[in-house]
């Protein structure tokens, strides 16, 4: 215990003395969640539409004016010619043309359906899918309710109307969904990448021959390396968890104790994660390059920017293995639904499952004497 | 053989079809000073790091102060202190700080420490430097301080792998100055050199050639076997003979 002390000190001494390090595993990651969030929205608004309307008549305007006080729309031109739109497509600055043919109200008016032509930018195939549907129910709406204006008995027969409702998240906010994922994220670079670089650094520099000459034993050093790292990322995960309530106003529903009672869990896997990579590795960039590899498998796997549930299956079975899959759920579960510690119990141990594994091996595979 | 500090018998280590140390054998005795001499790649340090239990050997057999390094080596550890050649205190540590953290994982008392620590301090003149982070040090009081750090918990034997390299004379003359010191306190000491002055120093050396040990003995029967006047001579005669170049 008291070896465990002396190396505790010297560690706690080294992070804070090195003021670079410190503002990087600290105010960095913050501030990344402050601003990340705002990037990875993948709400559709501001979707570019331009008209040409051929009619001029008052159903016409009125439809034009419906679809540019719709939220999510923004009229950009008004052409006087579909092919002036077309090439406004090519340079990227319309999402969406609209084509009124002539005699549009006139048809309206006799109750004749009447067709309008839509072009859509289906480079951006997010936007352009979800911007053409919306904007093909305004168009709709439109018809039936302009119809309805001039043949009242129409209402009477009811159409069949779909009503829909978002549970857990009401308001459909993304950022209480995605600013949770990067908070997890953040956590988890931070976490490997400061293990894995750390003990590199001392075998680079030749002080860990100097430790592995003494009568130290090896899960004593370890120890002392994981244990400031881990209090350092509990220390990140509770200033983040503060951060986005203060700053995104996301409260979790559930209990904040059992998100630092899993990232508590979570955290030393990782750690573990960065141990084994210090023990394959022989020079930071080695470290460096493992690590990436793991954090692009990481980022893209985890369910952070894709749901999982629509991942092929080969890459379903992929995510199983990867811990932060398992934080990100976690996460989501906990602050947006609500759920407990029995509903998350499976995730839990899966975590646990990885941190025996990955201490477990860097525990084998570290050695005071080599072969 | 108990009575010696180090014995080695038939040392064999291999790194794939690599012979890094080729059956060496050799004692030292208590409160030797003994030289381990040989170019670059003879084997030196591989058979160094295999005394000091930082590698295994492949076969044969090494005893360190008492202790068996295949199968002892954390005892070997306990009684033994080790400079390496890369310089190994944490430079962005303070004098203090690097005698705190080496003395405590060694197992020292706090009593002990305070003790060592003052008298070490003083021992070099570092006393305006004590809270002076080790990256600002001269690298002459660099290998100084490591070299009191390697021998904080008063190890048996001590093992200096080419303490003084890029050093001036002066401070070298300084550092065998400390090596003395220790010997007479009964420390033995087992270093490696480039300098053959310092290999006149010792009280026993050898010199290693394609990892064996070509030559062992007192500095004044090598030169008087090889009918030389300078231990540089006894050295150039055995190390032109070596088949393997440098690493």
């Amino acid at each position: 215990m008291r070896m465990l002390a002396y190396i505790l000190r010297k560690e706690f001494k080294q992070i804070f003395r090195d003021r670079l390090i410190l503002v990087f595993m600290t105010v960095a990651p913050l501030g990344q969640l402050l601003i990340l969030p705002l990037a990875t929205d993948y709400e559709v608004r501001n979707v570019h539409v331009a008209v040409v309307d051929h009619d001029h008549s008052v159903q016409s305007r009125a439809l034009i004016d419906e679809i540019a006080h719709t939220s999510s729309f923004k009229l950009v031109q008004y052409a006087s010619s579909m092919k002036q739109i077309m090439l406004a497509i090519e340079d990227n600055n319309v999402d969406v043309g609209i084509d009124i043919p002539v005699g549009f109200g006139k048809g309206l008016g006799n109750g004749v359906p009447q067709t309008v032509f839509m072009a859509v930018n289906a480079i951006n195939g997010m936007k352009a899918n979800v911007g053409a549907a919306y904007l093909t129910s305004v168009i709709n709406d439109f018809g039936v309710e302009t119809a309805i204006t001039m043949h009242p008995e129409l209402r009477q027969q009811a159409g069949l109307s779909v009503e829909s409702m978002s549970l857990f998240n009401p308001h459909m906010d993304y950022r209480a969904y995605m600013v949770p994922g990067i908070l997890a994220l953040l956590l988890t670079m931070i976490a490997v990448y400061l293990t894995a670089l750390n003990i590199v650094r001392e075998k680079e520099i030749g002080t860990i021959e100097q430790i592995n000459v003494t009568p130290i034993k090896k899960l004593q050093f370890i120890a002392g390396k994981l244990i400031p790292f881990w209090l350092m990322g509990m220390l990140l995960f509770v200033m983040g968890l503060i951060l986005i309530r203060v700053f995104y106003n996301i409260q979790p529903v559930g209990s904040t104790t059992l998100l630092i009672g899993f990232a508590a869990t979570y955290l030393v896997a990782v750690l573990g994660l960065g141990l084994l990579i210090s023990t394959i590795a022989e020079t930071q960039q080695q470290a460096m390059f493992i690590s990436f590899f793991f954090m692009l498998i990481f980022v893209l796997l985890s369910g952070l920017l894709t749901p999982i549930s629509s991942m092929p299956e080969w890459a379903q079975v992929v995510t199983r293995f990867t811990p932060i899959r398992y934080f990100i759920e976690v996460m989501r579960m906990v602050v947006l639904k609500g759920s407990t510690l029995y509903d998350v119990r499976f995730h839990l141990l899966a975590v646990v499952g990885f941190a025996l594994f990955f201490n477990g091996m860097a525990l084998m595979l570290y050695r005071k004497t080599s072969r | 053989m108990t009575s010696a500090a180090i014995y080695v018998e038939n040392l064999f280590k291999r790194f794939g079809k690599f012979t890094a140390v080729d059956s060496i054998s050799f004692d030292v005795q208590r409160g030797e000073i003994f030289g381990f001499l040989g170019a670059n790649g003879a084997g030196k340090t591989t058979a160094m790091r295999i005394l000091c239990g930082l590698l295994a050997p492949t076969s044969g057999k090494a005893v360190v102060a008492g202790y068996d390094v295949s199968t002892q080596v954390e005892q070997v550890k306990r009684n033994i202190g080790y400079m390496s050649q890369k310089f190994s205190l944490y430079e962005d540590l303070t004098v203090f700080e690097n005698i705190t953290f080496y003395g405590g994982i060694y197992g020292l008392t706090t009593n002990q420490l305070a003790e060592q620590r003052s008298e070490l301090i003083e021992r070099l003149s570092l006393q305006s430097e004590t809270h002076s982070l080790v990256r600002s040090l001269p690298l002459g009081w660099k290998q100084k301080l490591a070299f009191s750090v390697a021998m904080l918990h008063h190890p048996q034997i001590v093992f200096l792998d080419e303490p003084t390299g890029g050093v001036d004379p002066v401070t070298r003359r300084n550092f065998w100055d400390m090596i003395y010191d220790a010997a007479d306190r009964g420390t033995t000491i087992f270093v490696t050199t480039h300098y053959m002055d310092e290999a006149e120093y010792c009280n026993r050396v050898s010199i290693m050639v394609d990892g064996r040990i070509a030559a062992l003995g007192r500095p004044r029967d090598l030169k008087t076997n090889a009918g030389v006047a300078t231990m540089d001579e006894v050295f150039y005669q055995l190390a032109r003979e070596a088949k393997r170049g440098a690493e």
